[in-house]
């Protein structure tokens, strides 16, 4: 099982260059535990102090928005596409 | 794509980084909205009831507190829209100094975001961007559409695809390229982030935000001035950014530190359609975020069910001791009326919102009757009419004979109906 993670322009600085990554996290801790290894300065990045993703992050998982499927209980399925993207208010 | 201002530039209000000015909108360390800091002891002595007296009857008058770069000049009258004495409703809602800013006329496209686009592309020119755009549903549309018109830039504008007919139609007139999106708002407006990673448009409620949100401070200004300089006790604003109500209180800090109002305590309070009410829930909860929804009401100007301001808002809110407050579709049709019968002002959808959460506080004792409240008004009617479809039987009613019996017979006629009609549902008493 594999599941493809896409980042912002804003988070490239800390991978490489690299906007995609593959992951086979069982789910979202574990997918910010793999970032903790992979790319610690974008680990550093994304949490707040409790390690927890910071509330200004969003992500999304084919479209939807992951507390709508259960947030960190949500169990990532083979071919997720996950997006992490920085919260914008908007304006109508 | 930078620019040196001395009066004001990016800052971070969660970590307090500066930026200096670009088309930036969030943090790019801890990922919070960035918003338009000031120096206002650079604007103390200049911007006095005198100067902004003498400028033109625009929100240009208040050009000194937006941020505008050097050497623009401002070209659409935008704003300055009326100030109205709402005796009417207010005596249908039990209230005696309840007023009305009506931005159903703003120009030049009826609705409070011409404010904000006017200061957003003043931006996007000065950053050189050949192709401006946004995520809306209808009236940011229709004001990006047409002032990108009227400045000769090209405009790239995204919305969700059910969006109401006279609000597309309201765009496509000024040859603005839209793009409908298979998706609700909070889709489209995750497009427009990556679209503008990889694009160079200036989103003006994207990359452009702070600039354009600092516009709906101007409604701030504009209601102390009509005041006679003075603020009222209680704003009810409409919320679905949760933009615009913390804009007002900027407004008034700001006239508040220069000396040209008396500091008071105002309270702030904000409306939503229950259908999409995350930061209603919040105040009302206590919490300090917002819980996402995901958007059901016919009020579509407000549904943004993940607010990234509404944290912020919410807090606002409770730390001026308002509420928020959120009624139902058919509450939200019964305010158009209201408004509409009371004091001849046909709102859209927003407004309607905005006028039933009003009645709703007046009768919960949370708004004084007698304390001075401002009711802000953000769109015209004529854009959502399919709110209100079926509500009026007269439009296919049979036609009179031109014979003067036959228009008497018509009047009793009528006069038997309306006797019988039930009385209108007062809107906020559910």
């Amino acid at each position: 099982m594999s599941f493809k993670v896409i980042l912002p322009t804003a988070f490239v600085r800390h991978t490489d260059g690299q906007k995609q990554l593959v992951s086979t996290a069982a789910n979202l801790p574990g997918l910010v535990s793999e970032i903790d290894t992979t790319f610690p300065a974008l680990a550093t990045q994304i949490k707040d102090e409790n390690g927890k993703i910071r509330r200004f992050i969003n992500i999304y998982v084919n479209d939807e928005d992951i507390r709508f499927l259960g947030g960190d209980t949500y169990a990532f399925q083979d071919g997720d596409e996950v997006m992490l993207i920085p919260s914008i208010a908007g304006g109508c | 794509m930078e620019y040196f201002s001395s009066v004001y530039e990016l800052k971070c209000n969660e970590c307090g980084k500066r930026f200096g000015n670009r088309p930036l909108s969030g943090c790019p360390d801890c990922f919070a909205p960035l918003e338009i800091a000031y120096d206002l002891e650079q604007v103390r002595g200049k911007f006095t009831r005198e100067s902004v007296a003498a400028g033109p009857h625009n929100i240009w008058r208040y050009a000194a507190l937006l941020p505008i770069p050097e050497g623009f000049q401002p070209d659409l009258p935008v704003g300055f829209t009326p100030l109205l004495r709402a005796r009417n409703l207010g005596k249908r809602v039990g209230a005696t100094n309840l007023y009305i800013k009506n931005d159903a006329v703003c120009f030049p496209t009826l609705s409070f975001k011409d404010r904000v686009v006017s200061v957003a592309l003043a931006n996007a020119q000065k950053f050189g961007f050949e192709t401006v755009g946004c995520s809306s549903t209808g009236n940011l549309a229709n004001s990006v559409a047409a002032q990108a018109a009227r400045l000769g830039i090209k405009a790239c504008i995204l919305i969700p695809a059910d969006l109401e007919p006279a609000k597309i139609l309201n765009t496509l007139v000024y040859n603005a390229r839209l793009v409908r999106i298979d998706g609700n708002y909070d889709h489209v407006n995750r497009l427009c982030t990556l679209v503008a990673d990889e694009y160079s448009y200036g989103f003006v409620n994207v990359n452009l935000r702070p600039y354009y949100a600092e516009g709906s401070k101007t409604v701030g200004y504009e209601i102390a001035e009509q005041l006679g300089w003075k603020l009222p006790d209680n704003i009810v604003c409409p919320m679905a950014g949760g933009s615009l109500i913390r804009k007002i209180r900027k407004a008034f800090n700001e006239l508040i530190t220069l000396g040209l109002v008396e500091d008071k305590p105002v309270r702030f309070f904000g409306a939503q359609a229950t259908g999409c009410s995350p930061i209603s829930q919040s105040v009302k909860q206590g919490w300090d975020y917002i819980e996402p929804q995901k958007p059901n009401t016919i009020a579509r100007s407000l549904a943004i069910g993940n607010p990234a301001d509404g944290p912020a808002a919410s807090k606002m809110i409770q730390g001026t001791g308002g509420w928020a407050e959120d009624v139902s579709d058919v509450e939200i049709v019964s305010g158009i009326q209201e408004l509409a019968e009371t004091e001849g002002i046909f709102t859209e959808t927003a407004g309607g919102v905005t006028t039933a959460v009003t009645a709703r506080l007046i009768q919960q004792g949370r708004i004084g009757k007698d304390e001075v409240t401002v009711a802000v008004i953000t769109g015209n009617g004529l854009k959502t009419t399919d709110a209100l479809a079926g509500r009026f039987t007269h439009l296919d009613s049979r036609a009179v004979r031109p014979r003067l019996s036959d228009f008497a017979a018509y009047l009793e006629e009528l006069d038997g109906a309306t006797n019988q009609k039930p009385e209108l549902e007062p809107a906020g008493a559910y």
